[in-house]
């Protein structure tokens, strides 16, 4: 697969495939169900014996991430992958490379917890994602694909906002975008960064401390407190940047919309169905389906709030985003939440009847 | 006799290292870290890599080494130094990569990073300071604590059947085929610190010619957690340690092949 030409594959090979061609340098992971294929692809690829990347099956997850964690001081472009269990055991990693400012690639194909949960699909990591997950004042750039294209799209993206920002980025599908075969279009091959590209691009990186200049130290840790706050205030003040910059959504069939869902990832796949089987019953139902789950679209949503008549946010899970969505709505409108759980899909009809039911007729 | 003459003239017989930063360090009277940090800083030099050396720090009482080692220097979380020493090497083949750790970083929380690193033979060497015991924190018990000791978490002295017994990881780490060089060294005499400096240049030259991983051991002793005088926790490091931690070399491949 040289060209640009359409190809079939599931939403894991994708984030494989465009890793090796965004110029990805490593990937760091341990298998676990729904998304072994992303380290099988690579495995299979060999992508050392071409671009030079570096993929190495981690004894855990707790140290793949901190070999993501220790590739990133290095300012290379690295990445790791895994599944809900799997994400909680990074938190640890995560939380460092927020402190310590670095940039860097987590997809977390969700399954169905908590605990050791299902294998099955889910959305239920949304507060883990997007509120925290692990210690201390964070946040991560969230990026919600819904489809096998998207998946390998938003590879480039995550690592290009991840360095912009010196953040770490993560791509939070579920087990149906990572499992389901699509066809889609790779992107095209970029090179991965020089030896002196990379130090002239991120002068902070620990590549070996040349003559003139200091020695670059990664470490999020400060015991003075007058100092600990001016760093945490400087980490808050670059993500209300990324929240005024790089807030993505997508709408449909909002312009003449009485009612919106708003659904990311796979359920917005679901939410699209739903419109339209809505409509043939002359419900006027729109989708705004935030891209980026943090930073969240609450301009969107709070705008949408003062020209509908209720919201419906569909989720694979019991109610999280559920929470943004009223927190930007503010009481003006009923705000609702439907979710199936256990790993069980809703369906297109149970969505409208739930829009019925809880919306329009109430 | 100025100090430009005697260095002119080859009498210097001692002298800090270029890669010693000229700042007060919180390391106790008689603890063992500011000597090893010496070595490694003069290893480095010696070896001309000062440019081409990425320094991984622990959670312990090094974890503020980078303070000290005018180094480029990332800090792992507790335990896991090893896993980013790992991916730094392969990212950066022709780099020096070496982690500094403690007994509790190492052979406790970081077990399995350590073990797996070793085993994956990856070309990075490890400085391990055992002083048996968790000295940041104040002096609680650590997987190296001898039969008997007190600590703050055992204070009527280390019980097999309460707790185990004291783990010897670097044995465990030579019978590993990932390594190349494992060696228990200790800096509690002139002669010691000598033997000492040539493991960690051995240790740094094996990782750059790509034979494997190493693990140094340097028995230390931690006057302030023992609650001794610094003579006498040296003396007591010789009587107590070196029974259950003896040094000297374990496993040299360059050695095998000679």
């Amino acid at each position: 697969m040289s060209g640009n030409e359409t190809t079939l594959m599931k939403g894991n090979e994708a984030i494989a495939h465009a890793a090796i061609r965004c110029g990805c340098d490593g990937y760091f992971g341990y298998p676990i169900t729904p998304q072994s294929e992303i380290l099988e692809t690579l495995a299979a690829e060999k992508p050392w014996e071409t671009t030079g990347m570096v993929v190495l099956q981690a004894e855990s997850e707790l140290a793949a991430i901190n070999m993501v964690y220790g590739g990133a001081c290095t300012g290379k472009r690295v990445m790791t992958s895994s599944s809900s269990p799997g994400i909680s055991l990074m938190q640890e990693g995560i939380s460092y490379m927020a402190g310590a400012e670095l940039p860097g690639l987590i997809v977390n194909v969700m399954r169905g917890g908590p605990g050791l949960g299902t294998i099955q699909p889910s959305q239920s990591d949304y507060f883990q994602s997007c509120k925290g997950g692990g210690h201390g004042d964070y946040r991560l750039i969230v990026l919600a694909p819904a489809s096998v294209q998207e998946m390998a799209d938003f590879t480039d993206l995550a690592f290009e906002l991840s360095f912009r920002y010196r953040n770490p980025a993560m791509i939070l599908a579920d087990g149906i975008i990572g499992q389901m075969m699509e066809k889609l279009i790779l992107p095209p091959f970029k090179p991965r960064r020089s030896e002196e590209q990379i130090i002239a691009e991120c002068p902070w990186a620990t590549t070996g401390r040349t003559a003139g200049r200091g020695p670059n130290i990664i470490t999020s840790l400060e015991l003075r407190p007058e100092e600990m706050e001016v760093i945490n205030r400087r980490i808050q003040t670059k993500y209300k940047v990324i929240e005024e910059k790089e807030v993505r959504f997508e709408s449909y069939l909002l312009d003449d919309a009485e009612y919106a869902i708003v659904a990311f990832g796979s359920a917005a796949r679901i939410a699209k169905k739903s419109i339209l089987a809505a409509r043939e019953k002359g419900i006027r139902a729109g989708l705004l389906r935030p891209v980026t789950l943090w930073p969240f679209p609450s301009e969107e949503v709070r705008a949408l709030s003062r020209r509908v008549k209720g919201i419906l946010s569909l989720e694979i899970n019991a109610g999280q985003m559920v929470e943004d969505i009223a927190l930007a709505a503010q009481g003006r409108i009923p705000v609702r939440h439907f979710g199936r759980l256990g790993g069980i899909i809703p369906t297109p009809d149970e969505v409208v009847e739930v829009l019925e039911s809880e919306l329009v007729k109430s | 006799m100025d100090r430009e003459y005697i260095i002119r003239h080859g009498r210097r017989v001692y002298g800090k290292p270029a890669l010693m930063n000229d700042v007060p360090m919180h390391y106790c009277p008689g603890c063992s870290h500011g000597v090893v940090h010496k070595l490694i800083c003069e290893a480095v030099e010696e070896m001309g890599m000062t440019e081409k050396t990425i320094a991984i720090s622990p959670v312990g009482c090094a974890v503020f080494a980078y303070k000290y080692i005018d180094l480029d220097w990332q800090e792992a979380a507790h335990g896991r130094a090893p896993a980013l020493a790992c991916a730094v090497k392969r990212l950066w083949p022709d780099r020096l990569v070496f982690t500094y750790q403690g007994d509790g970083d190492l052979a406790c929380i970081g077990t399995a990073e350590t073990i797996h690193a070793l085993s994956r033979a990856d070309n990075i060497a490890i400085i391990f300071i055992n002083n048996a015991i968790y000295g940041m924190t104040g002096g609680q018990m650590a997987p190296t604590t001898l039969y008997g000791m007190k600590t703050a978490t055992c204070p009527s002295g280390r019980q097999t059947d309460l707790h185990g017994h004291p783990l010897r990881i670097t044995e465990l780490a030579a019978a590993l085929e990932g390594t190349c060089y494992v060696t228990r060294q200790s800096v509690d005499t002139p002669a010691a610190i000598n033997k000492a400096k040539k493991a960690i240049l051995k240790a740094f030259g094996y990782s750059m010619q790509g034979r494997g991983a190493s693990l140094v051991e340097i028995v230390s002793a931690c006057s302030s957690g023992w609650k001794m005088s610094p003579e006498k926790a040296n003396l007591w490091m010789r009587e107590h340690m070196f029974s259950y931690f003896p040094p000297g070399d374990l496993k040299d491949t360059g050695r095998e092949v000679q």
